[in-house]
């Protein structure tokens, strides 16, 4: 039986975890986690032959590029970042309206000579010929920032990796400059950093995603038909 | 490695660059070897961040951050910068990895044979021997050529009446066209002031920046007050900049447009030259060129020349630029090179000598041959 199931990955924990439950709840389609509180283990109710498989939202991306699960529901930024060419390899089903967040491009707020991309390019031209290297940018969304900078034309700066607490790194003197996920920018405010006006890299919200290296070819085609049609989204 | 129905096999390949190779040996060239993991740090400052989406990173225990070689350039001339003399003639063969973003036909990793040529004495004789070469050794496969010639660009930036400050920031951003777009048409006031700059130049105007940056929240990160201060001092200055001039502006716009024969573009170039005269020295380094290319045997007057030519690629072409194209406008150029005398002053600590080079891609000569282009 577990050949012909089409299986769906969905965070394994936090408001993600809970907004998605919620979301396919009110479409007549119940997920709930089974076992113990510790346990990744989770049952779909409502529908035939879907399986819930419990990951880290950051890995989904990776699992539907691999079809090792068929669908998956994860942030458009990280899918966006993690998987190269990323409409060849995954389809967006719906999207979910919650998981709101935006990544966008923080400088210093003391940096009253730098409002936009043009702005920044400039400063790190001078910040290289003062300093003698590479103006740096702390990120963990490397392929999307670089892709935006490039499109933009902004050069002489590094991106340095950082996966977590991005907005002290100016302070702690590992970067100049961030491109981080904020909602209401009040950590970035906290932390005497200001948004550049043209500085949006990505809006990003939680998006159902279909991949399309999975098998379909089994009874995983005409389960995904019957599930489009409880959830209301026209059948991809 | 992704493989395809139409690429011929690796030994066919290897044969077809063995022979390449050859080619280039027999007009007396000394042939080199480069390491295949290169140091990040060089490639990465010479061509910023945009190389990491193109070259594989990987990391050595003990020397850091490496790169598979994404071309044989940079080595070629660290060896010769560190014991080459001159005039030298170098050929090379072997393969190069480009990290792919994109599914489709581009190969990741692939062979390129080479030649690099350094010379003092007749760059423009130089330029024409390298193009002839390569011309003459792809003649039976019939592809077009394309040329250009960064040096003029530069020229035309060098002599525009306005500041040095401007003059830089153009000749940064000469390699990508967009952004070299957006400046020149703020600086001759084709766009307005972006609205942020205006307000902050009238609270500059109000206020010191030292009080500016006060008010707006503590100095933190390595980029100093000072930093900032002295760039909101060029911001005043650039606004009390008069705009470039229309009748200049609208030159370096025709120039960056100019497309036609190479015949026909010298003409038009020096037709322009008076109201230009910076360009007057690049102008007649093209005519040499042209003429060095006619002693060759190449046909000038059929020769496609674009003033932009090679603005997208890899940024350290300085002068002469070419390639030569398949009939398949999917296909990637089966040669490219061009001049590249900056790039030896970065490298060599000091020194530098005019050099001009090209690559051909023998998997591509090779698919070809075999009538599967």
């Amino acid at each position: 039986m577990t050949g012909a199931m089409l299986k769906i990955g969905v965070p394994s924990k936090g408001r993600l975890m809970e907004k998605t439950f919620d979301w396919f709840g009110a479409r007549g389609v119940t997920m709930q986690r089974t076992g113990n509180e510790r346990e990744y283990s989770g049952a779909v109710d409502g529908i035939e032959g879907v399986e819930l498989v419990l990951l880290s939202a950051g890995e989904i991306p990776r699992e539907l590029a691999a079809g090792r699960i068929h669908l998956g529901v994860t942030g458009s930024d990280l899918v966006r970042d993690k998987l190269a060419d990323w409409p060849r390899q995954v389809a967006e089903l719906a999207q979910l309206g919650f998981g709101h967040a935006d990544l966008v491009i923080a400088v210093p707020a003391c940096w009253i000579d730098v409002d936009t991309l043009d702005d920044l390019d400039a400063a790190a031209a001078a910040f290289r010929r003062a300093h003698g290297h590479r103006l740096r940018i702390a990120t963990k969304y490397h392929r999307l920032v670089r892709d935006f900078l490039t499109e933009n034309g902004v050069a002489d700066y590094q991106l340095v990796d950082s996966q977590g607490a991005t907005e002290g790194t100016v302070k702690n003197l590992t970067a100049e400059a961030i491109a981080d996920i904020t909602s209401s920018g009040e950590t970035l405010r906290a932390n005497h950093l200001k948004i550049l006006s043209d500085g949006l890299v990505h809006q990003s919200q939680a998006v159902l995603f279909r991949s399309l290296a999975a098998d379909w070819t089994g009874a995983e085609a005409v389960t995904l038909a019957r599930l489009c049609d409880r959830l209301g989204l026209a059948a991809a | 490695m992704t493989t395809f129905g139409t690429t011929p096999d690796k030994a066919a390949i290897r044969a077809e660059a063995e022979a390449l190779f050859a080619a280039f040996r027999a007009t007396g060239a000394v042939p080199v070897e480069a390491d295949i993991l290169q140091p990040a740090e060089t490639l990465l400052d010479l061509y910023g961040e945009d190389i990491r989406a193109r070259a594989y990173v990987t990391a050595d225990p003990l020397r850091g951050e490496m790169m598979l070689r994404p071309d044989f350039t940079v080595p070629v001339v660290q060896a010769h910068m560190a014991h080459g003399a001159e005039p030298a003639r170098y050929c090379y063969m072997g393969e190069v990895f480009r990290k792919q973003e994109h599914a489709g036909p581009r190969a990741s990793e692939y062979m390129q044979v080479g030649f690099e040529l350094f010379d003092r004495e007749a760059p423009e004789k130089a330029d024409a021997e390298v193009f002839a070469l390569i011309q003459q050794m792809l003649a039976p496969l019939r592809l077009r050529p394309a040329t250009g010639d960064i040096g003029i660009l530069m020229a035309a930036v060098r002599g525009l009446s306005t500041t040095d400050r401007r003059k830089a920031a153009l000749l940064r951003h000469i390699w990508r066209p967009r952004r070299f777009r957006a400046l020149l048409d703020r600086f001759s006031g084709r766009a307005p002031m972006p609205p942020a700059r205006a307000a902050l130049l009238d609270r500059l105007a109000a206020d010191s920046a030292e009080a500016l940056m006060r008010a707006a929240g503590p100095v933190i990160g390595l980029r100093s007050a000072g930093d900032i201060a002295a760039r909101a001092a060029s911001l005043i200055e650039d606004a009390r900049t008069p705009p470039i001039a229309a009748p200049e502006a609208a030159l370096l716009y025709d120039l960056l447009s100019l497309q036609a024969p190479a015949e026909a573009a010298l003409s038009h170039l020096r037709g322009i030259t008076p109201m230009l005269p910076a360009i007057a020295p690049a102008v007649d380094r093209f005519a040499a060129r042209l003429q060095a290319l006619a002693y060759r045997g190449v046909d000038i007057t059929h020769l496609p020349f674009e003033a932009s030519h090679g603005r997208t690629s890899l940024e350290y072409y300085d002068g002469f630029v070419f390639s030569f194209h398949a009939a398949d406008p999917d296909l990637p150029p089966v040669a490219a090179g061009g001049r590249y005398d900056a790039l030896t002053a970065v490298l060599g600590q000091g020194r530098s000598i005019p050099a001009v080079g090209g690559v051909i891609r023998p998997g591509l000569v090779a698919r070809l041959k075999g009538g599967r282009g």
